[in-house]
């Protein structure tokens, strides 16, 4: 597959996106600048974490309107791939390609460790290789994770099961001691109708070797080589 | 009347923190009376703070000679150390201070940038961030406010640069109470070839200044960190820069760019005293002159006079030095990253720092003198009157210390000691995919990606023993640091200091200051880890005196041919093995401290060949695969050491039972401080070889228990379940937080 790692200013897992892609998958990965607009080629569009245009005025709000994210809704009409992970997925929701908002963390704070997160659907091109129910180990690194909807979407989301991943215990419960920034539902990543654009909050980039504590991070990014 | 033409009387003179002396230096270095604006650039070049006037001789003692380094303290913006295979590691620490005493979060957070651009100027780039923090007593609201501040200051800073904070050590003592210590450490990474140096040359060669535009922020920094605090300092606020990380991300990025497209001469942040350090020091290391028009900085404020835009210390700038004519190569990369660039003067070849407005000349002096020449003090010294009294004091005095087992909760619950998880689950330390040991171990481990290398980096200072014997707590900062970085495996390479005392006038304080500095170095010498760089921060002193005196020590260890160790407990079954001597030591102890109120007595006494042999031993036993676990004994003693490898690895925490002879007070025996002393765990079945290697390094030893069970029994004096420990040690700072 080939895919490609967009590069806005102020990106900075975009190297840790292609890192795991070209060098521990060994697939055809490029990035592609914020200014381009050619992204026919790629079948995987990744928008990376980082601080895109430093999250002035509130995270993903200003790089929503990067000449490359034209390109990103065009590539996702297409029924191609897109996997937007942390800042990534706050710019898909304010770029309206997938619903709700995030908030500020409960805690007010930024919150850097290792979660769980069970995966609740495993028939997306993104979850295809996990079992449902099973349980990741997986780093969160934000401070504007708190997922909000209202409940007329959330119902949405449950119904067309498009909430992929949500916080849990060790033991694959949902509660809210295992909730690290008070998502609604303990939602950690959703994915669109169509279920080609997929986002997410935790960092399956940071868990794809072992040496770092977890591989399951793998297990997304096999999902989508298929 | 304008600034240029205003008449210097002595209180102008006193105003710039400037002695009549030195007044008349300057205007014998000019041959003339110097203007208001010669005189604002010779204050803060001549400060403490740029010049090192008063610390000098005494850094002059420190040893920077090594097969590794490649550029020595004092000659760059930082150290540069060989670690094989064509790559480099560049690192520093620097003190945030004062800013940080008066505004926390923009305090600390540009502390973080302003040593990140040290190291990515000199075409590394940076690959972690640690950090060296000291405040008063949590108990105290101001405490907490500080504390809060700088802690999201820093993740704020690092979190969006995306340069992983991957540890550092927080203490609390009443000695910092209303003057924290915020240290910031930063290394990077580079190929040889790429390191650049910030030495001007070739007459003519445009000066560009890039990135943020200046303004009335921080003017005079250099000098405001070169006074004591006082209640005064809160009128000082306009002093404290404001950082904007997202700018220096786009800088950095920006830089490296550059600097592999060939066009730089030479690249210098601008720090401390701005555009005026960062024009004569590129010029008087290179021999020449530089030429500027401040009309041309770019200014973010209406009617700056060249006064202030020299003294500015605006953040996220650079002075940036390229090859005549390849000028729109440059702009090329500048545009790319929306970077604002403008060509503001040339180098010269008379060796002279000339400013002019708008063609007017308005300052003119030879760059060395600013750089290089400023007065080098000796300062007057004088033990403490009180000291020998308090090394004196017999921790026996204090009588019984009750039950054990509630002193050693009360020590897991001692903020100092305690689980620093709240601090550093505010910062981003996994982004780059590098660390390989989270924080909360001895040392923390990245790894270099593309090569079998690992870098373990500690930060390390123990200023109670400072406090009580200077020289004893200078060697003990530095053995500290190195024993951390080889408990991971590691073999200690090189240290960069950060030196915090009080006031340098007052001549207990410089006379604490020498002997921590003559530790340091006889220390340096005995693990052949020389200086890299660093930085002295005097003054530190609030209305209620001087903080005990702090040096900070950042130790950077190799490691090759093994894997990391971790700290904690591995396997039920394994062996638990003491390496070294345990002595009646608990003068200047966390015990003490935290169980009878005491900070007083003599603090254990390091040998230095015993030091240095358990750290080859330590090499050898984790070349030879035979660590499970290796933690290294300090505040609170064996009875902290060994909880702590319990219950370090969340979720996975696991007893231990410890039986062995005692030959000392139960006190002594597990919270004394003896130095050189490691936990490690060893499988059953190497235990014999082991033993044999630590045999053949003669070093002192003890099979002392087996690692298993839900609890830690030591004897028949400590016995705690591991969960009491673990909820009590993970949450003591939190709790207090909340």
């Amino acid at each position: 597959m080939k895919f490609g790692v967009v590069v806005f200013p102020g990106s900075n897992c975009d190297h840790d996106c292609y890192h795991v892609l070209k060098h521990v998958l060994g697939q055809e990965t490029e990035f592609v600048w914020h200014k381009d607009t050619g992204v026919e080629k790629f079948d995987c569009l990744v928008l990376p974490g980082g601080f895109s245009y430093g999250d002035y005025l509130r995270t993903g709000a200003i790089a929503r309107f990067s000449p490359v994210m034209e390109a990103v809704v065009r590539h996702a009409e297409k029924g191609k791939l897109v996997i937007g992970i942390c800042n990534g997925f706050q710019i898909l929701l304010e770029a309206g390609l997938l619903p709700g908002a995030m908030l500020r963390n409960d805690s007010l704070h930024f919150v850097c460790k290792y979660v769980r997160v069970r995966v609740e659907n495993s028939d997306t091109p993104f979850t295809g290789g996990v079992s449902r129910g099973e349980v990741l180990k997986i780093p969160v690194a934000h401070g504007e994770g708190n997922y909000y909807a209202d409940a007329r979407t959330l119902e949405d989301l449950n119904r067309e099961k498009r909430v992929l991943l949500r916080y849990c215990d060790g033991k694959g419960r949902v509660t809210p001691e295992a909730n690290p920034n008070g998502s609604c539902e303990n939602i950690a990543g959703i994915c669109s109708q169509e279920r080609n654009v997929f986002g997410l909050m935790p960092h399956p980039e940071r868990c794809s070797e072992k040496e770092l504590g977890s591989e399951d991070g793998l297990k997304i990014f096999k999902s989508i080589i298929g | 009347m304008t600034m240029q033409t205003l008449e210097i009387t002595p209180e102008i003179v006193q105003r710039h923190n400037l002695t009549l002396d030195e007044y008349g230096e300057i205007k014998k270095i000019l041959g003339r009376e110097p203007n208001v604006t010669e005189l604002g650039i010779f204050s803060v070049m001549w400060s403490e703070h740029c010049s090192y006037k008063n610390s000098k001789r005494v850094l002059a003692l420190l040893p920077k000679e090594g097969k590794r380094m490649l550029v020595k303290a004092g000659e760059e913006n930082a150290g540069v150390v060989d670690i094989g295979d064509d790559l480099v590691v560049v690192f520093k620490i620097e003190s945030h201070n004062h800013p940080s005493a008066v505004e926390p979060f923009q305090g600390a957070a540009t502390g973080v940038g302003g040593i990140l651009r040290d190291i990515f100027t000199m075409g590394a780039r940076p690959i972690l961030s640690m950090n060296s923090l000291r405040f008063g007593k949590l108990e105290s609201p101001l405490t907490r406010r500080l504390f809060s501040g700088v802690v999201s200051g820093i993740g704020f800073y690092g979190n969006c640069i995306g340069v992983p904070t991957i540890g550092g050590e927080v203490y609390f003592d009443e000695s910092y109470e209303g003057n924290p210590l915020v240290n910031a450490l930063a290394l990077g990474i580079a190929h040889r070839r790429e390191i650049v140096k910030a030495k001007a040359r070739g007459t003519g060669n445009p000066v560009f200044y890039v990135g943020a535009a200046t303004g009335r922020d921080g003017m005079g920094g250099a000098s405001f960190a070169s006074k004591d605090l006082s209640e005064e300092s809160e009128k000082d606020r306009p002093a404290v820069q404001v950082g904007d990380p997202f700018l220096e991300k786009l800088l950095l990025e920006a830089v490296l760019e550059l600097l592999k497209s060939g066009c730089v001469v030479a690249i210098q942040d601008m720090g401390a005293a701005g555009l005026t350090c960062s024009t004569c020091e590129t010029a008087s290391r290179g021999g020449m002159g530089i030429e500027i028009d401040t009309a041309k900085v770019p200014q973010r404020e209406t009617g700056m006079v060249p006064y202030e835009i020299m003294l500015s210390e605006s953040q996220e700038r650079m002075l940036v030095i390229l090859e005549k004519g390849r000028e729109a190569e440059a702009k090329r990369i500048f545009d790319k990253w929306d970077l604002h660039a403008e060509e503001i003067g040339f180098v010269t070849n008379d060796g002279l720092m000339r400013v002019k407005q708008n063609g007017a000349a308005v300052a003119e002096i030879p760059a060395k003198s600013l750089a290089d020449d400023a007065p080098v003090y000796v300062r007057e010294e004088r033990e403490p009157g009180h000291l020998r009294k308090l090394q004196n004091f017999d921790p026996k005095s204090l009588g019984d210390p009750g039950d054990l087992n509630a002193a050693l909760l009360k020590l897991l619950d001692s903020p100092s000691i305690a689980s620093k998880e709240w601090v550093y689950e505010q910062y981003d330390h996994t982004v780059r995919t590098n660390t390989v040991v989270l924080p909360g171990s001895d040392a923390s481990v990245i790894r270099l990606k593309g090569t079998k290398k690992y870098l373990a980096v500690s930060v390390d200072g123990n200023s109670t023993y400072c406090y009580l014997d200077p020289y004893e707590g200078g060697k003990i900062a530095v053995a500290e640091s190195a024993r951390n970085a080889a408990c991971s495996g590691a073999e200690p390479l090189s240290i960069t200091n950060c030196l915090n005392f009080g006031n340098p006038m007052k001549p207990e304080i410089f006379w604490q200051f020498r002997k921590c500095v003559e530790g340091m170095r006889d220390a340096c010498l005995a693990f052949g880890t020389p200086v890299s760089g660093g930085n002295v921060s005097f003054y530190n002193e609030s209305p209620k005196g001087a903080i005990d005196p702090t040096p900070t020590i950042g130790m950077v260890g190799l490691i090759e041919g093994c894997e990391p160790v971790t700290s904690f407990f591995k396997k039920e079954g394994d062996a638990v093995i003491l390496l070294g001597e345990t002595r009646e030591e608990l003068g200047g102890s966390e015990f003490l401290k935290v169980i009878f109120g005491v900070k007083a007595g003599l603090p254990p006494r390091l040998d230095l060949t015993q030091a240095k042999k358990l750290n080859d031993l330590l090499a050898a036993l984790a070349k030879k695969g035979l660590l499970q676990s290796a933690h290294d004994c300090s505040e609170g003693g064996l009875a902290v050491a060994l909880a702590e490898s319990c219950i370090l690895n969340k979720g996975m925490e696991m007893g231990v039972t410890i039986d062995t002879a005692l030959e000392l007070s139960p006190a002594g025996f597990l919270f004394g401080e003896s130095q050189s002393r490691v936990v490690v765990s060893v499988d059953p079945k190497s235990l014999e070889e082991a033993a044999r290697t630590v045999e053949s390094f003669s070093y002192p030893y003890r099979v002392i228990g087996k690692v298993g069970g839900k609890e830690l029994r030591v004897n028949d004096l400590i016995r705690v379940p591991v969960e009491v420990l673990a909820h009590t040690w993970r949450n003591a700072i939190r709790r207090r937080m909340e």
